[in-house]
């Protein structure tokens, strides 16, 4: 009996995901490397911006979506050096999985990366710069839209710069621009949070949901000639 | 990919032989060239200044020029992306070159346009450089199509590159309105208070100059398209043929070795 077409799409998405978690399980790059380099970042804001003067307890909301920006671009470097290294993605072209699968798959992965990463960094905002957050409902909805977005958007430019010799280089000026409205909607959202007023928060969740599910369906469609090429 | 042919088009568009100007697009020069003079003689000289109730006095003038190359860009990264998703159907090099071409035009067009505003900003504001949406959404967009031509310069198999570029020139596209609504929202949050904008209600040979900038700015479109796009076609051409030289050259030499020649070279560009 022939299987439904989102059926193997799912079930190739768990098996890269299940493979992305097992590497990240035995190399612990993302434990080891990304994540210190996403505190180090806080502490950086707190020498730019003088910690004495409650710049960095205003700024907290910005600071953090910054933070998770930049470790974003190296989670995303990470997911997708483990498929160009030792001609692994000709293996991946040749196995025979969904693309939209291994789309879904790489997206998942990055996700729960970035999940992981926005917990610690939101531990880091609290007891580094002394921001106390009200809306804990709205946090956890912006975050995991907003994660959705970043990784779904990742998961694709990503394998765009894949195969590139510059693609250290290419993919954050690709990327940036791209995911400004994130930022933007991360960080009005969080405000909202931080200053109690959690009403105004909720219509940015509005355009994070409409950035991940326009990224998500985007990556269902191209990421098969993308990875045919890269 | 089917390889660009020799043939120079026909009529008023045949090629020159050694260049990209065809007849088609010397007159085409020409009529833009006088219309440059009409539209600069109208827009900075006989029409008046603006008297209105928030006036621009002198400074509207900027806006003649502002507009149009803002439409210019608009216009070249529509063009980018319907030649993209062409690409993606048809899988010839004209389209990718158009959507090339395209892309690089609209760029000088943003830059243009960033400039103008900064220069109005200066006078009105009194800063290069304000938060204003527009300002900042162009900005960002300027940005991403510096990101869509870094991406062709990264990519050296001429396939490859085509298909990917296809596929990032109509993402980006796309990316144009969100980013243009998530700012517009942005600033709308934070403004206290109502910062003038290049809109004056503007009628007779004010708007007459607006429109005719905006024919002018489509005539230089594409004026540069032409030219443009025929060169992006020859440098495809040249790959390809440069491509075929190397492996002639190849054999040659294996012949010179007295190797055998190898039945069938499997080429795969590097990228």
């Amino acid at each position: 009996m022939p299987e439904l077409a989102a059926d193997s799409m799912l079930r190739d998405a768990a098996m890269v995901v299940g493979k992305d978690l097992r590497l990240e399980w035995r190399s612990r790059v993302t434990f080891s490397q990304i994540l210190p380099f996403a505190l180090l970042v806080l502490i950086l804001f707190a020498f730019a911006l003088d910690p004495d003067r409650r710049i960095l307890e205003e700024a907290t909301p910005g600071l953090f979506w910054l933070a998770v920006l930049f470790s974003m671009l190296l989670a995303i470097q990470r997911a997708y050096a483990v498929e160009t290294a030792d001609g692994v993605i000709d293996a991946l072209r040749l196995s025979d999985l969904d693309p939209a699968g291994i789309f879904l798959g790489k997206a998942a992965g990055i996700g729960l990366h970035l999940l992981v990463l926005e917990i610690v960094l939101f531990l880091g905002v609290t007891v580094l710069y002394g921001a106390t957050p009200h809306g804990g409902l709205l946090i956890v909805v912006t975050m995991v839209l907003a994660t959705a977005g970043l990784a779904a958007a990742g998961s694709l430019y990503g394998v765009l710069a894949a195969g590139l010799r510059v693609r250290d280089t290419l993919l954050p000026i690709l990327m940036l621009p791209v995911v400004a409205p994130v930022l933007i909607a991360g960080t009005e959202a969080f405000s909202a949070a931080y200053a109690d007023a959690s009403g105004e928060g909720w219509k940015w969740c509005g355009l994070l949901a409409a950035f991940s599910v326009l990224y998500l369906a985007i990556g269902i469609f191209a990421f098969e000639p993308l990875l045919e090429e890269s | 990919m089917t390889s660009p042919s020799t043939d120079t088009g026909a009529g008023l568009l045949r090629r020159h032989p050694d260049g990209t100007a065809s007849r088609g697009s010397r007159i085409l020069g020409i009529v833009l060239l006088v219309s440059v003079a009409v539209f600069l003689y109208v827009a900075l000289i006989a029409s008046e200044p603006d008297k209105s109730l928030d006036a621009q006095g002198q400074l509207v003038r900027i806006m003649y020029i502002h507009v149009p190359s803002a439409i210019g860009c608009y216009t070249a990264f529509f063009v980018t992306a319907v030649a993209s998703a062409m690409y993606l159907w048809k899988r010839t090099t004209g389209w990718d070159a158009l959507a090339a071409s395209s892309a690089e035009i609209g760029v000088i067009f943003v830059i243009l346009t960033l400039m103008s505003g900064s220069i109005w900003g200066h006078t009105t504001w009194g800063t290069w450089w304000e938060w204003d949406p527009r300002l900042t959404s162009t900005a960002l967009m300027f940005v991403l199509y510096v990101g869509y031509l870094a991406l062709r310069r990264a990519i050296l198999d001429p396939t490859s590159r085509a298909k990917q570029s296809a596929i990032l020139g109509i993402i980006a596209f796309i990316n144009v309105p969100i980013v243009h609504y998530s700012v517009d929202w942005w600033r709308s949050l934070h403004q206290t208070a109502t910062v003038a904008s290049l809109d004056p209600q503007i009628d007779g040979l004010r708007l007459f100059a607006l429109m005719f900038g905006m024919v002018v700015a489509m005539m230089l479109y594409v004026w540069l398209m032409m030219h443009r796009f025929r060169l992006a076609f020859a440098e495809a051409a040249l790959e390809a043929k440069g491509l075929d030289l190397a492996l002639a050259e190849r054999r040659a030499e294996a012949r010179a070795d007295g190797g055998a020649v190898p039945p069938s070279v499997h080429t795969e560009g590097a990228s």
